[in-house]
């Protein structure tokens, strides 16, 4: 108990964050790889080669590329512990990041302070907790009742929920946009103009965050040097 | 063991690796809360914290579960289960599985999950899983690093580290308002199903305007700022349904 004790008052809170944080995720990493193996096992079948290979050269590179660009744009968005949980429970930016950011802004904190740091952990802690809990019920109720069928197909549900990013970012954005309009015109007219203009673009939001968020860095920083942020 | 893709043996297995992600997210909250009173942070501000949280993330969680119905018709319940509790999304998830089945001439949608073999769903279990690692393992590699960077430009600059962090918002923010305005160009060609998206943030955006505006001018109403998100996010779903009939859908991508 002592050695635990010297340990955690040698640690600030951060470093405890990285250290526990790099375990859970190192762990998870093995624990998910080890998943496909253990099925394999069971079925006693390996992949299709060729069909694991087909899949993996049209998805992977891809998407590795993107997980490095998001990691490092997330990274000071999210916070240090809001970043581990983040990057293993994924649906960042629909979900964990909009709900920190409200959160942040709630709290009044500095998403830069140790203060902000903890309320981010907090806010994605349960959201990742709730959000769990709600698909883990569904799939429940999925496989005894009729949910599935209730939940596709209806006249009511299905404009609602494919409207749920618009309806999340008209709010969240408003207030953020309000608090900061001069660093946001011109990322704001920027993405306007790229997505009315170039078709099918929308498939690409995610690789479009990054894209505005350096651009909206680098006005930011001639407006901050100009003095124009008072 | 004969192979089904809503076998029990898999809600099991995949049931324990989502208790294990449960806990890491229990783990840092009980932790962040214990720092929060060493920090001597306002208890009620936290706890405030907590309910919006969960509150706000109901309707996302919601559309989570739908997603995972899309995918439940090729791939039974449980893959799809563990894929959209741990990271990736329902376009990731959809994209990697289509990219193996339609090598044999099948999609996400076409293939019957009674249809799918043994060796079919462990190959798209290993795309999806090994396409989306690298943000887990990355994040222990770099975290500390790309913070500590923060934390020295605030130590040399904080109004600007603030400004940064901000424009990294303003610009996530610019870009999602830009992917609303993604099918807007449809009413050049007269058709308006484009304008539902557009119309349904202006909605919410007004709510939380309205809520915002409510809460400084009535002291009574000061609870309304924990929930104005959730509540302008449920107020443009709701105008979305008669606008949808209204305006019309966008047609279905086979």
């Amino acid at each position: 108990m002592e050695d635990k004790n010297s340990i955690s008052k040698v640690m600030t809170y951060r470093d405890s964050v990285y250290f526990y944080g790099n375990i859970w995720n190192l762990t998870i990493t093995a624990i998910l790889l080890f998943a496909p193996i253990l099925c394999c096992i069971i079925y006693q079948v390996w992949p299709d080669w060729a069909l694991l290979g087909a899949g993996l050269v049209a998805t992977a590179p891809m998407y590795f590329a993107v997980g490095v660009v998001e990691v490092f744009t997330y990274i000071p968005m999210l916070g240090a512990g809001g970043t581990y949980l983040s990057f293993v429970t994924g649906n960042i930016s629909n979900l964990k990041l909009p709900c920190a950011l409200n959160a942040l802004e709630q709290s009044g904190y500095e998403a830069s302070s140790e203060e902000g740091d903890v309320v981010s952990t907090i806010s994605i802690a349960v959201s990742s907790i709730v959000t769990t809990l709600i698909v883990a019920l569904g799939v429940l109720l999925m496989s005894v009742t009729d949910l599935s069928t209730l939940l596709t197909n209806n006249p009511v549900l299905e404009p609602a929920f494919a409207q749920l990013i618009p309806a999340l970012f008209g709010g969240l954005g408003v207030v953020f946009v309000s608090k900061n309009w001069k660093i946001a015109i011109a990322p704001i007219i920027l993405m306007l103009v790229l997505f009315i203009a170039i078709p099918g673009l929308g498939g690409s939001v995610g690789i479009m965050v990054p894209v505005s968020a350096i651009f909206t860095i680098i006005t930011a920083r001639i407006l901050y040097k100009k003095g124009l942020l008072g | 063991m004969e192979f089904s893709a809503n076998s029990p043996i898999l809600f099991i297995i995949f049931g324990v690796i989502i208790l294990a992600v449960l806990g890491q997210s229990v783990f840092f909250l009980i932790r962040a809360l214990r720092r929060s009173k060493q920090l001597g942070m306002d208890q009620k501000k936290i706890k405030k914290t907590m309910i919006s949280s969960a509150i706000f993330t109901i309707a996302p969680a919601v559309s989570i579960l739908i997603g995972l119905v899309a995918l439940s018709y090729s791939l039974g319940l449980p893959l799809p289960w563990l894929r959209l509790s741990v990271i990736g999304s329902l376009s990731y998830e959809t994209i990697a599985a289509n990219n193996v089945l339609s090598a044999i001439g099948e999609a996400i949608g076409s293939l019957k999950f009674s249809e799918l073999t043994a060796q079919q769903f462990v190959t798209i279990f290993f795309v999806m899983t090994i396409s989306i690692m690298v943000g887990i393992w990355l994040v222990c590699i770099v975290c500390k690093k790309v913070q500590g960077g923060i934390l020295k430009m605030e130590n040399k600059d904080k109004k600007w580290t603030d400004t940064f962090v901000n424009a990294m918002f303003i610009g996530m923010i610019s870009a999602f308002w830009g992917f609303v305005f993604c099918d807007f160009r449809v009413i050049f060609t007269g058709q308006t199903y484009g304008l539902v998206p557009v119309l349904v943030m202006i909605a919410s955006a007004l709510t939380m305007a309205l809520c915002g505006l409510a809460v400084k001018k009535f002291k009574k109403v000061s609870w309304l700022a924990d929930y104005a998100l959730p509540i302008s996010m449920i107020v443009g779903m709701i105008v979305a349904v008669p606008l949808t009939m209204w305006l019309g859908a966008p047609p279905v991508v086979a």
